[in-house]
């Protein structure tokens, strides 16, 4: 049990977490039924999966100007990809998108049988 | 083990291509295009790390800036009509 097979073995592990939670955000961004929850998927690509993916290669690649350059391009991806979600998310909300409420995804049968919602305060006091 | 990251990532990336196809509005298309952004430079890293040529990293920094200039040229596009549209002025 070397030192370099440590870090051979936490390297691999962090390279194989990275890529399952970018396949786990790229389902997530083919199943979700709205724009504004397709944009989580879209963020778990970007936070997490390259962050982890991008650790794990730092550890492959050893003290090189290559580590550097893949530490620069994280925090390059770390501080685009929310800028680049809420311009997304602001545009769609004044361009007309309405986002899907859970009101609305109840399907007819229990529409018609469901209770009606209280009414708030403010309305008629009880006789 | 660098193999296993590059297939998930191209699986990643063909499940988000059918996004871009399949989105009904064009917010849809405008997100998938900045994830298909981001999965390319996480391609990139993982190829060159796989074929023994890590110096690919430097056109995947290009591209982080582009994908951003080219994600918000689309959104201003989409909202406003114009790419040359100051929102600061008053429109005769």
């Amino acid at each position: 049990m070397t030192v370099s097979l440590i870090w051979d073995v936490l390297s691999w592990a962090l390279i194989l977490s990275g890529t399952f939670f970018i396949i786990i955000g790229a389902i997530g961004l083919i199943r979700m039924p709205d724009v504004y929850t397709r944009m989580h998927g879209a963020s778990l690509i970007d936070s997490i999966g390259s962050g982890l993916l991008i650790l794990g290669l730092i550890i492959q690649a050893g003290p090189t100007i290559v580590a550097i350059k893949l530490a620069i391009l994280y925090g390059l991806i770390f501080f685009t990809t929310p800028v680049a979600s809420h311009a997304v998310a602001q545009a769609a909300l004044t361009g007309g998108v309405e986002p899907e409420l859970a009101e609305d995804r109840r399907s007819t049968r229990d529409r018609e049988t469901a209770e009606p919602t209280p009414p708030t305060s403010g309305d008629t006091p009880a006789p | 083990m660098f193999l296993i990251a590059t297939l998930g990532i191209t699986i990643a990336l063909a499940i988000t291509v059918v996004r871009a196809i399949r989105g009904p509005t064009v917010f849809d298309r405008i997100l998938a295009a900045n994830v298909i952004g981001t999965l390319a430079i996480l391609l990139l890293a993982s190829v060159g790390f796989l074929l023994g040529r890590p110096e690919w990293l430097d056109i995947g920094l290009t591209y982080a800036f582009l994908n951003l200039i080219a994600t918000l040229a689309a959104l201003k596009y989409f909202r406003y009509g114009d790419l040359a549209h100051d929102p600061r002025e008053n429109n005769q």
